[in-house]
């Protein structure tokens, strides 16, 4: 391995410093993407920085306006030690796709994040719950939302020295729910033929008000679907609102074909995907609201 | 592979016993416990985090050994397959895997034997889908999983009679 430093900051300062001093250096989160990386060849940083030991980055907490998921912490910790399946029950489906129970042991939503895979399962189900980046860097804080933070396979927004600190989600009200479907040739272990991330919010009549659809694996990065979502609002969910937004979303759906499917077929099934996704959040809806 | 230029001292507990071991930055714990420790039962299949056979507990977390800088287990509790037994009785997913004949090679199983503890720690009542879902990152070649599923869950049927008791 290239490695030659190893370092455990424990603060966002430290962190910082050792990231623009110059040195080629890596952040270290689960490191299932990286020391992959690193044994495979196609990362060879010369510092790692363990970001584990800075509680910004580890913390998941919840008040009545956000939820915020320390970059670094573990998939298992958001799935089994915090309320975020609770308030996003969408988001843990897709974190709990996310490889083994020994991957989910150290993966971060964050990490996913900034691999920036076309197929990570995570980041539709953050753009469709509206999720911002917050990222700390020589520049200070700024935000960004996840649908843009992501700028090609395996590109992200980061600058030179700039680190990425947190997620922040809107905190949902009963009456918005989200959902995360993906299809893969096995049941685990396997990557996205196509994902969807949607998010609904209805009214008391049962119109929805609000809808954020996102789809991944079918483009070179996952992808709000604007159009998707207009054309869910304003109706109740049936079946020609459904169909314009399906048809929506095989418009906005740019796929590659490959061993998991052809191009044809990733556009076919990311409109189904979208079709169950959406009954499987109005049924949360009505299921909490009742 | 790593020229010992900057060797890093790290102090970690190891199957409760508090050890101090030193390591290259960007040396994984895999190694480490194997080359350094002599703790052999934890084996490198893959190297690259799909295979399972490494399964360690770190602070009581599964995960891969192979995927693990040996340097971020400093002052954490490791586990590996040779503190499963207690003072030479066998775990009973230990035994339960030699009574229903839930290995063949045996490659995998001290990863599996690690998963499934930490499986049952977790979730003591588990179903089968759910010991499969948590088990679908141990690879076995040999049983095709069945008796190995079968072990399991009558492991934890028997440690929750046991804990009834």
């Amino acid at each position: 391995m290239s490695i030659q430093e190893f370092v455990a900051p424990h603060s966002l300062s430290e962190a910082k410093g050792l990231l623009s001093d110059g040195a080629m250096a890596s952040v270290l989160a689960g490191g299932t993407d990286l020391l992959v990386g690193v044994r495979l060849g196609t990362r060879s940083p010369e510092r790692v920085v363990d970001l584990k030991h800075i509680p910004e980055l580890t913390a998941i907490h919840v008040d009545a306006e956000s939820v915020r998921i320390g970059a670094a912490a573990s998939a298992f910790s958001i799935l089994h030690d915090s309320d975020v399946p609770s308030c996003f029950p969408g988001l843990a489906e897709a974190l709990d796709l996310i490889g083994s129970t020994q991957i989910q042991g150290r993966c971060s939503a964050g990490g996913n994040l900034c691999n920036a895979s076309p197929a990570a399962d995570s980041i539709p189900a953050l753009i469709a719950n509206d999720a911002q980046c917050l990222i700390t860097g020589p520049a200070g804080d700024h935000q960004m939302r996840v649908e843009d933070f992501v700028l090609g396979p395996g590109k992200n927004a980061l600058k030179e020295g700039e680190l990425l600190v947190a997620l922040i989600l809107p905190r949902p009200s009963s009456q918005t729910a989200d959902a995360y479907l993906r299809l893969t040739p096995r049941t685990e272990m396997d990557i996205a033929v196509a994902g969807v991330g949607v998010s609904l919010t209805l009214d008391g009549e049962g119109t929805c008000t609000a809808a954020r659809v996102s789809i991944g694996a079918v483009a070179p990065t996952a992808l709000l679907v604007e159009a998707a979502g207009a054309a869910l609002v304003g109706t109740q969910l049936d079946a020609t609102a459904i169909e314009a937004a399906v048809a929506a979303t095989r418009e906005a759906a740019c796929p590659i074909s490959d061993k998991r499917g052809t191009a044809e077929y990733r556009t076919h099934v990311v409109g189904v995907l979208v079709a169950r996704a959406v009954a499987q959040a109005q049924a949360r809806i009505v299921e909490t609201s009742s | 592979m790593n020229k010992p230029l900057n060797k890093m001292a790290v102090q970690a507990t190891i199957n409760g016993e508090p050890t101090a071991f030193l390591c290259s930055p960007g040396q994984v714990l895999a190694e480490v416990l194997r080359d350094e420790m002599e703790l052999i039962g934890t084996k490198i299949g893959c190297n690259t985090g799909d295979c399972g056979a490494c399964s360690v507990l770190v602070n009581d977390r599964l995960v891969c050994a192979c995927l693990v800088l040996a340097a971020e287990v400093e002052g954490q509790a490791v586990q590996t397959i040779e503190g499963i037994a207690e003072g030479g009785v066998l775990h009973p997913v230990q035994q339960k895997l030699l009574e229903h004949a839930g290995l063949q090679c045996g490659i995998c199983t001290p990863g599996v034997v690690v998963a499934a503890k930490a499986l049952i720690e977790h979730n003591p009542n588990p179903t089968e889908e759910q010991a499969r879902y948590w088990l679908a990152g141990n690879l076995c070649r040999c049983t095709g999983y069945d008796k190995i599923i079968r072990a399991v869950l009558d492991a934890a049927q028997q440690m929750r009679e046991e804990a009834a008791v």
